[in-house]
């Protein structure tokens, strides 16, 4: 990756084949209306409204600290766990707010997923990595049908061929890469409906990264998917829509072919043409 | 001119300080050395299988360590069976559902008090408390329960370091799979944590094994010539029975609890061993 | 949870046995007979009850104990952090860990049949059991923790300080006696607290060596009884519960509770005000 300011004309026409995947028909999956989001006294999220759309790939771009990465986990109430926070506004998936009193926060996370900026595999075998998300939600019966559904997810991360014969070695000798895809196997042994990707190619080398985005552009048959990059060449390649925040705001969201050719906002345009961030 | 003089001293000052300092610790290790030696001195000559296997007695040639000993590992058994799930159980409240309340600082303040507290006084707790109130008798439990409160904060400073010290990364990845905060805690943290937490024990142990005011202050005897049958039993300990051979006269007690020192000694070397073997046996499997 | 509550129980289980008793001592000695009080025999026959001899039993004992740590903790702790290499470091830090892990049992018998009769050959009038001895002994196994707890007081002194030391030309002992010490000058106070408290509440050294015979006096080189070993030899006797006698040790026993709180407590406190410094 060099680090020249992409021009106009190579954007376009990475984004051009992103436009010929249509996205328009497809049903709304997530729906966030008027969101907002705080750290303590301190508002990280201001009134994001969006609606995403079932099996597409929606990438969340912008300059870092613009609090994609909050957004992203706020789709899955990780943002629970850190003490202090406070959410106002709505987020439905599926029709169903997940903010409202008495939701099931254990049960939303099966179904909307995560992989994480920096790979963070259990210190425990390959096998028990993938199969731990099976045990704690107690989704398989036996045991063969554990192994069953451990060997399926490795394959859906393009990962089973070359731990097949080392699943009870631990996760830990594996390469950058590999250890990001257990985790991305990991993540869909519980079968979720939504997989949230917060920069998750961001550690790793070109090589590895490429692998990654082809195994998004398989997944997304079967997924939602919503990643978080601060690469908008990755953006271009991987997304159907894309988002672009700036300082705690969502500035324009649209299909990415559109958002990188012909942006409506004079901010997205200066943005994507490398003038700032 | 003024200024090399002074140089001059600075120069060496400087040396003298440092030589202080390592004389110093040479003399703290000389002070070690000597303690080890005169034990060994003294008592080495009666260390023998009678010693280890027979009981006190009027005669310093006859007295014996056994009721001792096995006093000694049956109530130190038994605090850590009363303190680590205790100890461990609230340093997993503090650390993983405790908040910044004020009842939380109360508590961790609390705590580092009775690290600082004098065995003794946890010796006079364990007389009003145990031994008399909840009339447990001068007996191997109410030993067991006062060591335990002893060695308690011990064990929750121990275990409070080791959670914190697992990367915050595991957590999070527990938690995005749909574990709730119970099932994240014991299957990752503490799992992640154990050779610390083991630590901890290990200290603990150590105390334990050594104390003495505590247990005469509840009433452990000093002449007991019998073996604990029970927790319900009077009972003595190790450092106890040292202390009452130093306290006569006659010199064939002298040797008796030097011999007494060297077996409380292989003891605590025995079991930190062990501990820092099984502890270090579980790092290395954990790190593959 | 439970858990983390029972340690709460246990200081208020503390408090409350030990007021227990010395309110129903105080019933019968008004307050400023103990306190003041320069007679302590309340298992003879003619019963007094002033606390003071044991007092200055434990103090006495106590700043001998302090006479060696200190001087000898700070040293130790100034040539670790600013001098040693890490050869050096390595043996002795091992070797403080287990000064300081020793029974205390076993530093009773060595003060009382190896220092004693070594400072004998030195002090001819000095009796079998004394201040002395149990003191310097006391001050040997106190020296790992003032001198660790130091260490750390002097490490967490930023690193610009020495630098700016060195900068001007200063040699370590300047650098270490004149600009980081006085900045971990809290630090090192809490420590030294600390070991204070440590040495009142230590029992079993003075137990050993230091006599069974409370006597009002600032001489190291006789028997002295300290609130400790009073509490061990009221226990290892056969005093009947709810006599006066059993409520001697409670009272007492609420004395060395309150001074080590107290002391806890400032040292506690020095140590946060340390912390916001350089935190």
């Amino acid at each position: 990756m060099t680090s020249q300011t992409p021009s106009l004309p190579s954007l376009r026409s990475l984004a051009t084949d992103a436009g010929r995947r249509a996205t328009g028909g497809r049903p709304i999956q997530i729906e966030v209306t008027g969101l907002n989001f705080y750290y303590g006294q301190k508002q990280a999220l201001a009134d994001i409204t969006i609606a995403m759309r079932a099996n597409v790939v929606t990438a969340f771009i912008g300059p870092s600290g613009c609090g994609k990465s909050t957004f992203l986990r706020a789709l899955n109430r990780m943002n629970d766990i850190i003490p202090g926070t406070r959410v106002e506004g709505q987020v439905r998936i599926a029709g169903q707010d997940i903010y409202a009193p008495g939701t099931d926060v254990v049960a939303l996370r099966r179904r909307v997923g995560m992989v994480f900026q920096k790979s963070n595999p259990f210190p425990k075998s390959i096998f028990e990595n993938v199969a731990y998300g099976l045990r704690v939600n107690a989704l398989t019966g036996s045991r063969a049908e554990m192994a069953a559904r451990v060997e399926e997810s490795l394959i859906a991360a393009a990962l089973w061929d070359e731990v097949k014969d080392r699943l009870h070695e631990s996760a830990l000798a594996l390469s950058g890469g590999q250890q990001q895809r257990l985790c991305i196997a990991r993540a869909l042994a519980i079968r979720p409906e939504i997989l949230l990707m917060d920069e998750p190619a961001s550690a790793l080398d070109p090589i590895a990264t490429q692998r990654i985005e082809e195994l998004i552009y398989q997944l997304k048959e079967r997924y939602t998917i919503v990643i978080v990059t601060h690469n908008m060449q990755q953006a271009a390649r991987v997304s159907d829509d894309t988002a672009f925040f700036w300082l705690g705001t969502l500035v324009e969201f649209g299909p990415t072919d559109r958002l990188f050719t012909a942006p409506r906002e004079k901010l997205t345009e200066d943005y994507v043409t490398g003038r700032f961030g | 001119m003024r200024a090399a003089r002074t140089s001059v001293w600075a120069a060496f000052s400087d040396r003298l300080l440092q030589g202080l300092g390592l004389l110093v610790l040479a003399l703290a290790l000389a002070a070690l050395g000597a303690l080890l030696v005169d034990v060994l001195v003294d008592g080495a000559g009666r260390l023998s299988w009678q010693f280890l296997t027979s009981y006190p007695s009027r005669r310093p040639e006859l007295s014996g360590i056994l009721p001792a000993l096995v006093g000694t590992i049956f109530v130190v058994g038994l605090t850590a069976v009363i303190a680590v799930p205790l100890g461990v159980g609230a340093a997993v409240y503090l650390e993983e559902y405790g908040t910044q309340s004020r009842l939380a600082r109360l508590v961790e303040i609390n705590i580092a008090n009775l690290a600082g507290v004098p065995s003794i006084i946890y010796g006079l707790l364990g007389l009003g408390l145990f031994v008399r109130m909840m009339a447990m008798g001068r007996s191997v439990l109410a030993g067991a329960a006062t060591l335990a409160l002893l060695v308690l904060p011990v064990v929750i400073l121990s275990t409070r370091e080791a959670l914190r010290a697992v990367p915050k990364s595991l957590r999070e990845g527990s938690y995005a799979l749909g574990a709730t905060r119970w099932q994240t805690i014991w299957r990752q943290v503490l799992p992640s944590a154990l050779p610390g937490i083991l630590t901890g024990l290990i200290l603990a142990l150590s105390r334990a094994i050594g104390e003495t005011a505590p247990l005469i202050t509840i009433g452990a005897l000093t002449y007991v010539p019998f073996l604990p049958a029970d927790i319900w039993s009077p009972f003595t300990a190790l450092p106890i029975q040292i202390f009452n051979w130093v306290s006569r006269p006659q010199a064939g007690f002298t040797e008796a609890a030097a011999a007494g020192i060297l077996v409380l000694l292989a003891l605590l070397l025995a079991t930190n061993a062990t501990a820092i073997l099984i502890r270090d046996r579980l790092q290395k499997r954990r790190n593959a | 949870m439970l858990c983390a509550a029972l340690s709460i129980v246990v200081t208020a289980g503390i408090v409350f046995v030990l007021l227990f008793e010395t309110i129903a001592f105080f019933r019968e000695v008004p307050i400023t007979e103990f306190l003041f009080g320069t007679e302590w025999t309340p298992l003879f026959l003619n019963k007094s009850y002033g606390v003071l001899p044991l007092v200055t039993g434990t103090l006495l004992v106590s700043v001998i104990a302090m006479l060696v740590a200190l001087p000898a903790g700070l040293l130790s702790a100034i040539y670790l952090s600013e001098y040693a290499p890490s050869g050096v470091r390595r043996i002795v830090k091992p070797v403080l860990e287990i000064l300081a892990g020793v029974p205390t049992v076993v530093y009773g018998y060595f003060a009382l049949l190896f220092v004693t009769p070594l400072l004998q050959q030195v002090i001819p009038g000095l009796a079998a059991f004394n201040a002395l001895g149990p003191g310097i002994v006391m001050g040997i196994m106190i020296l790992p923790l003032v001198s660790s707890l130091s260490e750390d007081a002097l490490y967490s002194v930023p690193n610009g300080l020495r630098e700016g030391a060195y900068a001007l030309g200063a040699t370590r002992m300047q650098a270490a006696l004149r600009v980081v010490v006085p900045a971990a000058f809290s630090g090192i106070s809490a420590a030294a607290i600390l070991a204070v408290s440590r040495a009142i509440g230590e029992t079993m050294i003075v137990a050993i060596a230091a006599g069974q015979q409370p006597r009002l006096t600032l001489n190291p080189l006789v028997p002295v009884e300290t609130m400790t070993t009073y509490i061990v030899q009221v226990s290892l006797g056969d005093t009947p519960t709810g006599t006066i006698e059993y409520r001697t040790i409670f009272a007492v026993g609420m004395l060395l509770f309150a001074s080590t709180l107290a002391l806890n407590l400032a040292s506690h406190w020095l140590r946060g005000r340390f912390r916001e410094e350089y935190a």
